[in-house]
């Protein structure tokens, strides 16, 4: 079985990111890492594989410089190898760009299964994934909680608000697993090591047979108008329990609707 | 903001790949359980299976018996950075299974002994410690007095030991025992399963510091264990403890590496927030120096302990000295910058809700464990101070 995950090298989240006034996008031109969020499809795919007892893992990535340690952390993970499609011109590409860039790269692997995050922890546009489906003409299952494989058939348990649905589906299909669903193994040192040796085959835009005027500043359909500070945080309101402090957080949580 | 450690010479972009995956084990499986630990003492025994999970407790030892094969820079990384959990007992408490116990298992034990008890501590099924210290007997090895008779084909052991980290709940020791006359030739080591009859442990202690780290008091009432569970030679048990020290050592070096980083990291957090007569503490010269010179002290520790770890793993005869003036340098450096951002913080420093006071506590017993300070100062004078004709 071959699982191929997509996963997103991004600034570190620790680091306070910085807002490229240019492009009003955050500066990407510091060392990035593997997405927190792709590390539970990771170690969902590498679950898969070990009771599947055959296959492997692929990484799917793209970056507009040819920056790789957040996909060493993935392949230290397990994974067996890489394609990363690294293009200056995919600079600035919208969700839309990047669904056509990573689907033509996994489809090129011929995977029986294709694992995404929910979203990306700088982006979160939240649309890739079902783009992804949609251009490879796949199933596409959103929030899975918990895979099983039977047969040519994908059993998952879809997370909702109420619990969780039961869906079923063929494969080929493209799932989004949902963060903290399973606990993403760590790297060992010799994982680390064995890693280095991985093949991670670099590709371009060109390369995919995609026009460079697809994706990227050129092709994306979307344009920020204005990016302003959030606002800063007001202080709480604090309440002094004087016997009715009860009463009075249950009407401030009505007011929310959170109850 | 995270200390700017400098880069060091002896790294590799490996090391600081699996330095990476060690900090964010510390920030998600310690420090969040930190204050829990050092109250109950102990940290929990999950640890250990999600340490051997993720490599951490077998770095330097065979691939075949679970370990990773590397060397001693990558036990100073980890090191270094199980330091900064808030929790040195924590810390302890796994190196004294990986470090400690296991070290001397590894050159000497035959192959069944660490099949055997090797292989599931790594994985971090089995807890281990080391058992050497007695009530009369700390620096002064040669002088225990815990005896193993032999008696057909078991050894029957009898004596107390003190002192002893993971030895409340330990599965197995690596234990020094006297088997022949009284001095350093009459010492043996022998691999003890705790489940033994006539095996007591008599209270955990409470300590100044690491108080995460379950440190015990135990005794042994006529316990009979197989010759089989002798590691090496008989007779060879003090060449054997007194050769393994290195690695010890070179932990704690590496540990208060660690927490001088998390210290001047808290220290210019607080510095930069904290405003006194008008200015932040950061504008005022005073501590702008003060940071310098606890930075430069970090520095010099990483590079000697750095420096040591590299001779060690080379078996360089160089690697005891080297690693005698790292642990010597090391506890006097973390006990400082310890004191100077203790003495930051004021007030606040000496509140328990801040981790100040406990790594301020966990630093004193630096200058001792392991070898005390004036034991390392005797050593390196040895070295230097050769007999003259």
């Amino acid at each position: 079985m071959k699982v191929v995950v997509c996963v997103k090298q991004i600034p570190d989240p620790a680091d306070p990111g910085e807002l490229d006034p240019d492009s009003k996008t955050l500066r990407r031109d510091v060392k990035l890492i593997l997405d927190e969020s792709d590390s539970y499809g990771v170690e969902m795919a590498l679950q898969l594989v070990d009771t599947a007892g055959e296959g492997e893992v692929h990484l799917v990535s793209m970056v507009p410089n040819n920056e790789v340690s957040g996909l060493r952390t993935a392949l230290a993970m397990g994974a067996a190898g890489a394609s990363l499609i690294s293009d200056e011109c995919l600079a600035g590409s919208d969700a839309l760009g990047t669904a056509k860039v990573l689907a033509k790269a996994i489809a090129a692997q011929e995977p029986d299964l294709v694992l995404t995050a929910t979203e990306s922890s700088d982006g979160y546009t939240g649309t890739v994934p079902v783009q992804i489906a949609e251009l490879l003409g796949l199933p596409s299952v959103t929030f899975a909680k918990e895979i099983e494989i039977d047969g040519s058939t994908a059993k998952v348990k879809r997370q909702t608000e109420a619990g969780y649905d039961d869906v079923e589906c063929p494969l080929p299909a493209v799932v989004s697993v949902t963060a903290g669903v399973v606990e993403p193994r760590y790297p060992s040192f010799k994982g680390i090591m064995a890693a280095k040796n991985k093949p991670v085959e670099e590709l371009t835009v060109e390369a995919l047979g995609i026009d460079a005027g697809e994706v990227g500043w050129a092709g994306s359909r979307q344009d920020i108008v204005e990016i302003t500070a959030a606002p800063v945080r007001e202080a709480g309101e604090i309440i002094e329990d004087e016997g009715d402090a009860h009463e009075r957080i249950v009407a401030f949580l009505d007011e929310l609707k959170v109850l | 903001m995270g200390y700017p450690r400098q880069p060091s010479v002896f790294l590799d972009e490996e090391h600081d790949a699996f330095r990476d995956m060690v900090a964010s084990f510390v920030e998600r499986e310690v420090r969040p359980h930190a204050d829990d630990w050092e109250a109950a003492g102990q940290c929990s025994r999950e640890l250990y299976t999600k340490a051997g999970a993720a490599g951490l407790l077998g770095l330097r030892y065979d691939p075949d018996l679970g370990g990773s094969g590397l060397d001693f820079l990558a036990t100073a990384v980890l090191a270094e950075e199980l330091a900064k959990g808030d929790s040195i007992g924590t810390a302890v408490s796994l190196m004294a299974q990986s470090e400690f116990s296991l070290a001397i298992l590894a050159d000497e034990a035959g192959d069944e002994l660490k099949q055997r008890w090797m292989v599931p501590a790594i994985a971090g099924e089995l807890i281990g410690g080391i058992g050497v210290s007695e009530p009369g007997a700390g620096s002064d090895v040669a002088a225990i007095t815990t005896r193993a008779r032999r008696d057909g084909d078991e050894y029957v052991i009898s004596g107390q030991k003190t002192f002893i980290s993971n030895g409340t709940r330990a599965d197995f020791l690596t234990l020094a025992v006297r088997t022949g006359e009284h001095g350093p030739n009459g010492i043996s080591v022998v691999v003890f399963p705790t489940d033994t009859p006539g095996f007591v442990v008599g209270r955990r202690l409470d300590k100044l510091g690491a108080r995460a780290s379950d440190t015990g008091e135990l005794f042994f009432d006529d316990c009979r264990i197989p010759v089989g569970n002798l590691v090496g030679e008989e007779g060879q048990g003090l060449r054997y403890i007194l050769s393994h020290f290195g690695g010890e050592r070179l932990v704690i070096a590496s540990f208060a590496v660690g927490i001088m980083e998390r210290l001047i990291e808290l220290g210019l957090d607080y510095a930069a927030e904290r405003e006194t007569f008008g200015s932040k503490l950061l504008g005022f010269q005073t501590w702008r120096h003060r940071f310098a010179e606890m930075a430069t002290k970090c520095e010099a520790t990483r590079l000697l302990s750095h420096q040591a770890a590299r001779l060690l793993s080379d078996n360089h005869p160089a690697g005891d000295l080297a690693v005698s003036m790292a642990k010597l340098h090391a506890a006097e450096a973390v006990q400082f910058v310890a004191a100077e951002v203790l003495q930051l913080h004021g007030g606040f420093g000496q509140m328990e809700e801040s981790p100040i006071p406990r790594y301020y506590r966990d630093v004193a017993g630096f200058s001792i464990g392991a070898g005390t300070s004036e034991i390392m100062r005797e050593l390196i004078a040895r070295s230097l101070i050769k007999p003259r004709p």
